[in-house]
């Protein structure tokens, strides 16, 4: 493969975002049928770049090495751009890719009739552009650009329907929160560059990521440095990844059109962080702390985000919430040095959670509305989403021998087999998030597709119009109702169905395929573990405890039965189970939108700090300055009063002085 | 006499337009606009011209007899500081007169003073005598004074002569300064005001002390940069000023406080710089995050992005403040990043400046909870303020990322902490200038806004260009970085001990 092929995985959606922006929607008008072609094939193409990429780095068994270009050179500072082509990149190119493609295809139905649908287009291609040159970087810099790009696009596609306040909002509080991370992930690379005189002594470019891997490897930098640049780093992840604390931004990023969680919070954006950790791993591992810190964050975000998604109300919420969980997941098994496992996971994840995404998106097309209580029975409606949600469910759930089944059991077996306190706590919070992940989903599920419909978005705008119900109207929904007289409660298009489809089979097969214990026909035994091992390591087979394995599948089934109880039979009322306090907890999100944006945001810094600092700079700054010009103009007023025209005023003046003058001269 | 050219143009197109054009409103824009044309492309010739691998001054006009009486020179040259600003300048200029396109009195007295105008602040980043560099100073206040006093809106005469005053006294300290410079060279032996020769005499040894010579010149450049607490009469000379006035005053005049700290504390003072380097810093730093801060609260459009100025050119003081701080860190960087800075904001505040210009033209309010919802009506409009305000908090592939990346990146190993808190500032940044284009722009269709088209060819002339220059940048810095650099680099052997 040559580099120039390489670039043109970057180049081509980036090509589908000019051509969008700068012909098709000027000349051509914003619904131009084209742009979602132009996209399609552009993506197309860069999927199958990436395909050849990933069979080049097999083949060869390992990274392609080229040479990186000059992009900036002031004094000690040389800024370089290139690629990266390593096992890390090419798995992550081909799933970057291959969900885009599938979400194209699918937004030609679904975004179908949108004033925006050019300018759609031209933002899903800007969005594919910066994670492809994200993953493709070789440079820690140049993936802060793309990171920062990739930031951008996310705020223009959540914020898409940007006539709607509640979205114009969640794609800032998006943007700003994760730009927060970002700061670390910034002070890191400064406190990289901090260390060129280091690495100049060996030769080394602080900025270039195989040198801070040459680096960390040879110990140039203290322990207390590899620390410190970890945390920096891993600030950047959480942001990105949504983890706790910062995982605020999510949920509300469901304002953007559904297709756009599908690529951007499913396989993606909020997978930046991890591959982010996972670039930078010999860092990480040179820190026991730093490890720790990132598998106790994971740990936690993976619970906290379970409990939230068991009592939301709407289904892209739940799969949100989910998508928090299972990041979670990843990087708690980064955190334990499950290197391979987190990325298996994050591959099985990007397809089924796209799938789940893309389901949702799929009922919302038939029942006008998110809303799971105004749900209900779309299975008859809706046969071929509801089969390949089951799927997805089932392979989120871990259910063998499903996907989500293997890389789930590989981290869980990892972080056993680690022994560590923290790995064994790790652990148990994994296991925990297991049980409660199968049964919000399948909760969703039984809610969503079983039972009787419950009349949709126009049962819930009756409701809203019932001043005795708390129910209101989202933006989408009443927008829903204005457009259309009558819903139409149907199976979508087949562009819709045939992505999902194609999605479907991935979730069953990826995980078994890519990493069997035993060798397939043209692929060996544990292929995935032994391709892909982190920088300096080599690949071994994934450890395999079976009573692990057999308890996260009890687990699964556990959560699904109960689930089945409560929402599929009915047999268990869910007050029942409903611990109040923790219902009300789950549901006000533990209270942190409301710590951040009301109190920290809105209070401390708005009102007080900011408000404190500009009644500082009105009332006492600026006075100070009109109270100076004050004075100088009524100075300048006295000493123009001096200036009377009177000749005999200035004749006596200048008799006065020509005495005082005298008079000095004489008393001298 | 490219450099002559380029900076006695725009005064001759004055001198035509207030004297043979007469009073036809179309033939004065269309002349006005040729002008700016002109002398856009003679910047870019200069910026071209421009040898970066030969470096030092080039392009000198000089006529050293012009006042032998008192050694005073006209000498106009260009280094890799000046010429990237002179380009500036053009550009910003052109932008300027294309967003005056409005302007419904007295035609030929405005585009006579915002052609003088800009021929003045040509002079500032081309003179190499003191004493002509000072008349230029001097010279951008005249227009300014009018520009903003008949032209504006508000409470336009005060802030016009709140303007005056601050500079004005500024300029007092950095006149006391240029003399003290003078009469020390005399006790040296040579009495000269030449710039080029000054930054290679050692001036560590003044009648005055250097430290004093150091606090005039600082005094006069922080009150134009500006930097917290001498910063107030700018956001009251931005709201009030017409459009094309507003681009102007932070697209080139604040850069001639930066330009000013970098061409004489900086490089003539080395020793007082690198013992400052700490205070600047701090100074930087409280400019960076306090702007921020007072930017959230403003509801008034031009006065948000004013206030937003202070934090923006607080990075160039930050900048500045890198060099020399410890020895062993002696680095360009810093430095370079400061002079992207003077450039990347001129170009986006401009472009900010511009399009609040055009929302206020059409919708006649700058009032922010009055907005709402302009995005579906004017699509372009929307767009280039957007890519502005992502400039303007730093997003890369915009000029503003490449500039602050350079500052940070310089200025972390002399300031750790320091450089930690001002990356704050581009958190803050990103947040108001989301939310306020939030506010501004997104939001539901507002029915008083329906008969609002979107922004004519004309308009669209200035926020192209701008938008191009701020790409381009962002792109490829080192368009613009490898010039700068060269200038900078003469400086740095200033500072080794």
């Amino acid at each position: 493969m040559t580099e120039s092929a390489a670039w043109a995985i970057l180049f081509l959606p980036l090509a589908a975002f000019l051509l969008n922006g700068l012909l098709i929607r000027p000349f051509l008008g914003p619904q131009s049928p084209l742009a979602g072609y132009v996209t399609i094939a552009a993506i197309g193409g860069a999927f199958l770049l990436s395909l050849w990429a990933l069979q080049q780095v097999v083949s060869g068994h390992g990274e392609i090495g080229w040479a990186s270009h000059s992009w900036v050179i002031v004094g000690g500072l040389d800024v370089r751009v290139g690629i990266l082509m390593d096992p890390l990149t090419a798995i992550m190119l081909v799933v970057v890719t291959g969900v885009s493609l599938a979400v194209q295809v699918y937004s030609v139905g679904y975004m179908h009739g949108d004033r925006g649908y050019v300018r759609y287009y031209a933002y899903m291609s800007l969005f594919t552009a910066s994670m492809v040159g994200l993953v493709l970087a070789s440079s820690v810099l140049q993936m802060f650009v793309f990171w920062e790009l990739v930031g951008l696009s996310s705020y223009l596609l959540i914020g898409f329907w940007h006539h709607r306040p509640s979205a114009a909002r969640a794609a800032v509080k998006a943007f700003v929160v994760t730009r927060l991370g970002d700061l670390g992930f910034l002070i890191a690379i400064l406190y990289l560059f901090f260390h060129q005189g280091a690495f100049s002594a060996e030769g080394l470019n602080a900025l270039e990521v195989r040198d801070v891997y040459t680096a960390v490897g040879a110990g140039l930098l203290g322990s207390t440095a590899v620390t410190w640049l970890a945390i920096g780093f891993f600030a950047g992840a959480v942001g990105k990844s949504a983890q706790f604390p910062l995982h605020v931004w999510l949920p509300d990023a469901m304002e953007g059109p559904t297709p756009v969680s599908a690529l951007i919070h499913a396989a993606t954006m909020v997978a930046a962080g991890v591959f982010l950790v996972a670039r930078m791993f010999p860092v990480f591992e040179a820190s026991d702390a730093a490890m720790n810190l990132v598998a106790v964050t994971g740990g936690i975000t993976a619970v906290l985000a379970a409990t939230m998604a068991i009592t939301a109300n709407d289904i892209k919420r739940v799969v949100a919430y989910s998508t928090i969980s299972q990041l979670g997941y990843m990087m708690l098994a980064l955190g334990v040095g499950a290197y391979g496992a987190a990325m298996f996971h994050l591959f099985n994840h990007a397809f089924f959670k796209a799938l789940l995404f893309l389901g949702a998106g799929s009922v919302n097309h038939a029942a006008g509305t998110f809303d799971m209580r105004f749900m209900g029975g779309l299975r008859r409606v809706q046969p071929w989403t509801y089969a390949l949600f089951l799927v997805g469910a089932l392979s989120l759930a871990g259910v063998f021998p499903l996907a989500g089944f293997w890389s789930k059991d590989e981290i869980l077996a990892e972080a056993f087999h680690e022994g560590s306190v923290v790995a064994l706590l790790v652990f148990l919070l994994a296991l925990a998030a297991a049980f409660m992940t199968a049964f919000y989903i399948f909760r969703a599920l039984f809610l969503t597709f079983h039972g009787t419909y419950r009349g949709g978005v126009e049962r819930k705008a009756d409701d809203a119009a019932n001043p005795d119900t708390e129910t209101t109207l989202a933006a989408d929904e009443a927008e829903f109702v204005a457009a259309h007289d009558t819903h139409r409660a149907g199976e979508s298009p087949w562009s819709m169905v045939v992505p999902m489809a194609a999605l479907g089979v991935l979730a069953v097969v990826s995980g078994f395929v890519a990493n069997a214990p035993f060798a397939l026909p043209g692929i060996a035994a544990h292929w995935f573990s032994e391709f892909l091992f982190p920088p300096g390591g080599h690949g071994e087979a994934p450890t395999f405890i079976a009573w692990v394995a057999a308890l996260s599948m009890l687990l699964a089934l556990a959560g699904i039965g109960l689930a089945w109880l409560v929402y599929g039979a009915r047999s268990i009322a869910p007050e029942k189970l409903t611990i109040r306090p923790l219902y009300l907890l789950t549901v006000r999100k533990y209270y942190l939108d409301d710590l951040y944006e009301r109190f920290l945001t809105g209070k401390v810094f708005y009102n007080w700090g900011a408000g404190l600092l500009e009644q500082f700079d009105h009332d006492f700054v600026d006075e100070v300055s009109e109270k100076i010009g004050g004075f100088s103009r009524s100075l300048g007023g006295i000493v123009s009063k001096l200036q009377t025209g009177r000749v005999q005023d200035y004749g006596f003046l200048f008799v006065f002085g020509a005495g005082v003058v005298l008079l000095v001269y004489l008393l001298r | 006499m490219l450099l002559t050219a380029t900076v006695f143009l725009p005064l001759a197109g004055a001198a035509v337009v207030l004297l043979l054009l007469g009073d036809n409103a179309r033939r004065v824009r269309l002349f006005a606009a040729a002008v700016g044309i002109v002398d856009f492309v003679l910047a870019l010739a200069v910026f071209l011209q421009y040898d970066r691998d030969d470096g030092g001054f080039q392009l000198t006009d000089k006529f050293a007899s012009w006042i032998p009486q008192l050694d005073i020179q006209y000498h106009l040259a260009v280094d890799g500081l000046s010429a990237p600003l002179v380009l500036l300048t053009g550009l910003l200029g052109l932008a300027a007169i294309y967003s005056s396109w409005s302007i419904d009195k007295r035609h030929r007295e405005y585009f006579a003073w915002l052609l003088t105008l800009q021929a003045a602040v040509m002079g500032v980043f081309t003179a190499q005598d003191f004493v002509l560099f000072f008349i230029f100073w001097e010279l951008e206040l005249i227009p300014m004074f009018f520009l903003i006093s008949i032209w504006g809106s508000g409470r336009k005469e005060h802030s016009a002569m709140k303007f005056l005053l601050f500079t004005f006294t500024g300029s007092a300290f950095m006149l006391v300064g240029i003399l003290a410079v003078y009469f020390s060279t005399c006790a040296l032996g040579t009495c000269t005001f030449d710039m080029t020769r000054l930054v290679e005499m050692d001036l560590s040894d003044l009648l005055l002390p250097s430290q004093l010579v150091f606090a005039l010149f600082f005094i006069a450049f922080a009150v134009k940069l500006p930097i917290f607490p001498v910063h107030t009469w700018l956001p009251d000379a931005h709201t009030d000023a017409p459009t094309a006035v507003s681009v102007m005053l932070a697209g080139v005049l604040l850069k001639m406080g930066g330009y000013g700290l970098i061409r004489i504390n900086v490089s003539m003072f080395p020793d007082v710089a690198s013992a400052a380097a700490t205070a600047l810093a701090v100074l930087a730093v409280i400019s960076i995050l306090y702007g921020a801060m007072v930017t959230f609260r403003q509801s008034d459009l031009k006065r948000l992005v004013a206030n937003s100025s202070i934090s923006h050119m607080g990075f160039v003081l930050l900048g500045i403040s890198s060099v020399g701080a410890t020895a062993e860190h002696l680095s360009p960087v810093g430095l370079t990043g400061a002079a992207m800075q003077l450039f990347s904001h001129g170009v986006v505040t401009g472009l900010l400046f511009v399009m609040v210009g055009v929302v206020y033209d059409k919708t006649h309010t700058r009032h922010i909870p009055d907005l709402g919802g302009l995005a579906g009506k004017m699509p372009f409009a929307a767009v280039a303020f957007l890519v502005a305000g992502l400039a303007s908090l730093g997003l890369p592939a915009t000029s503003g990322f490449a500039a602050e990346i350079m500052v940070f990146l310089g200025t972390f190993p002399a300031h750790g902490v320091l450089t930690g808190l001002a990356t704050v500032g581009v958190l803050m940044a990103a947040g108001y200038v989301l939310w306020t284009l939030q506010r501004s722009l997104f939001g539901p269709r507002r029915e008083r806004w329906d008969h609002l088209g979107d922004i004519t060819h004309v308009e669209k002339v200035a926020p192209v260009l701008l938008m191009v220059a701020i790409m381009a940048v962002g792109l490829y810095p080192a368009l613009l970085s490898d010039v700068f650099a060269t200038g900078i680099n003469e400086v740095l052997p200033r500072f080794t001990p």
